[in-house]
């Protein structure tokens, strides 16, 4: 047996995976379905190894500020969250694009609306990728559908936060935090110096030492014609990453009469049944997207070309959906199959809905 | 070789804990496994069941309708996931408690004494160590020589010395097939 290889849990995974990057930091509040993941730091105890904060704050209010603070001093910061705990972190999002500062953001969803189930969801969705806060931003989204997904989107969540000045979002949901699976961990990285910080960084609140003139993190600008200006540059980094990364796997989109998009834990259990579906001589093939933002438009547009109709599953009523009618112009017929409130399908479940919603009706 | 198992009980039985065993030993012969827990409530002492998946290819879909094996330990896990069990598949469930039997004849079907087991090896912490030896004897999917391995793993190294106890659990738990 490799000796790399373990078995863990998708929030487990992910605390590992924050320490290994070399985290300066994080701050969050438990919540159901992903309490492990300050458990494992907890248990890990990397303040005594490679010097990483960890901390319980009062709120999931108070996490997010604590992460907006670490970011704005170009440190490497994160938090985790499920649904409720993101709806209270929203101000925060808005500050931080706003800073134009990187920054890490899990949110292991369960069922909503309101404190909802402690099961299942994919309903933050819209939230996510439209902006859950005020004012036009956008986070990068990036949906794991694996443990080893949990892990390594970790660290492209950072590299992307950087590299864009942005926050970088994880959208799991409570199937993959929970599950456990095989996984490689990366080796451990050193934690980024203050050196390093000044290079790369050159917009953080990390002291002058009488070489350069003031840096200010605000979100704060009275001045409309500089707020527009502001936006215009939130805008133009925003189109950069939605030329530059958009991500999506295709899998059997070749030769398939049927495409199915989903994303996360919906994409593991539609394969099932796609598998299903292939022993009845139907053609399915899945597009998962794997950033919900910027949504992979050109692949979803490839996978769909020849396709008889496109099912969306999805574990919300009708948020994924819109963005494939606008990847595809609407050109093809697309229905959903959803299941709510912290109910996931099984394979047969989704099978059956292809039949009954695609198959049946366009021959 | 693909096994898609679930073993469902109350929370306490060590449900939870015998599925995650196997996984381990799964990864100890190098091949892919998923474990995916009832989480929440369940923990607290409803019942609890969790899905297995051995196998020598990737894994698509960790959640499942239809289980090529089923293990029981309490009458409403058995009334939930005696349909769910495939054509041919096997059911393997606890006498102990059980009012209404299993009545599928196109499965197999074993029914074991693991609770009486318990006390004759006089020792009810091991009881999902003999339902796991029961349930091995019936489908080897993986060797006694590997769970023990997949146990050391599992187990901080304080309690290492529990491991032969573990081991006559499980060979208890295979003399309660009856073939």
């Amino acid at each position: 047996m490799n000796d790399k290889v373990t078995l863990m849990k998708g929030n487990e995974a992910l605390a590992v995976a924050a320490i290994r990057y070399g985290a300066d930091g994080y701050f969050g509040y438990p919540i159901t379905p992903q309490s492990e993941v300050l458990e494992k730091l907890e248990e890990e105890m990397p303040w005594e190894t490679t010097g990483m904060v960890v901390l319980q704050a009062e709120s999931e209010v108070a996490a997010i500020n604590m992460v907006y603070a670490g970011a704005s001093c170009g440190k490497t910061v994160l938090t985790s969250t499920s649904s409720p705990g993101f709806s209270l972190m929203q101000e925060g999002m808005s500050y931080m694009a706003a800073s134009e500062v990187p920054a890490l953001v899990i949110n292991v969803m369960r069922g909503g609306p309101g404190l909802g189930t402690i099961h299942p969801s994919q309903a933050d969705y819209f939230q996510a990728v439209k902006g859950g806060g005020h004012g036009d931003y956008r986070l990068i989204t990036l949906a794991p559908a694996s443990v080893q997904e949990m892990v390594d989107f970790v660290a492209l969540g950072w590299d992307l936060a950087f590299k864009y000045r942005a926050v970088s979002m994880i959208l799991a949901d409570g199937v993959i935090g929970q599950m456990m699976e095989k996984v490689v961990l990366p080796e451990q990285r050193p934690r980024h110096t203050e050196e390093w910080i000044r290079e790369n960084c050159p917009w953080a609140v990390n002291g002058r030492k009488g070489m350069r003139p003031k840096n200010i993190i605000t979100s704060l600008e009275l001045d409309d014609d500089k707020m527009e200006e502001n936006n215009h540059r939130f805008q133009a980094t925003y189109r950069e990453i939605e030329k530059n990364e958009q991500r999506c796997e295709l899998i059997n989109t070749d030769d398939c009469d049927y495409l199915i998009v989903a994303f996360g834990s919906m994409a593991r259990i539609s394969q099932k049944a796609m598998e299903l579906a292939a022993e009845e001589g139907i053609k399915v093939g899945i597009a998962r997207p794997i950033t919900l933002w910027p949504f992979p438009v050109d692949a979803i547009r490839k996978a769909a070309e020849g396709v008889k109709g496109i099912l969306s599953v999805e574990l919300s009523a009708g948020q994924l959906i819109e963005d494939i009618k606008l990847a595809t112009d609407c050109n093809y017929p697309v229905d959903i199959f959803y299941r709510l409130g912290g109910n996931v399908p099984a394979p047969d479940e989704i099978l059956n809905a292809l039949k009954e919603k695609l198959v049946n009706k366009l021959g | 070789m693909k096994e898609e198992i679930v073993i469902a009980g109350f929370g306490g039985q060590g449900v939870l804990s015998m599925g995650k065993i196997l996984a381990y030993s799964g990864l100890m012969e190098d091949k892919e496994v998923t474990w995916m827990p009832s989480y929440g409530p369940e923990q607290r002492g409803g019942t609890a069941n969790v899905t297995v998946i051995v196998s020598d290819e990737r894994i698509s879909s960790p959640i499942l309708n239809m289980y090529d094996t089923a293990v029981v330990l309490n009458q409403q896990s058995l009334d939930k996931f005696e349909k769910m069990v495939k054509p041919g598949g096997v059911l393997i469930y606890d006498s102990y408690g059980i009012n209404t039997p299993p009545t599928r004849t196109d499965i197999k079907i074993y029914r074991i004494e693991a609770t009486e087991a318990t006390i004759e090896i006089n020792n009810s912490k091991a009881f999902n160590m003999i339902v796991l030896g029961a349930y091995l004897k019936v489908k080897p999917v993986v060797t006694i020589e590997n769970v023990l391995k997949g146990l050391k793993k599992t187990l901080p190294e304080r309690h290492w010395h529990l491991i032969p106890m573990n081991e006559e659990a499980l060979k208890k738990g295979a003399t309660l097939i009856n073939e």
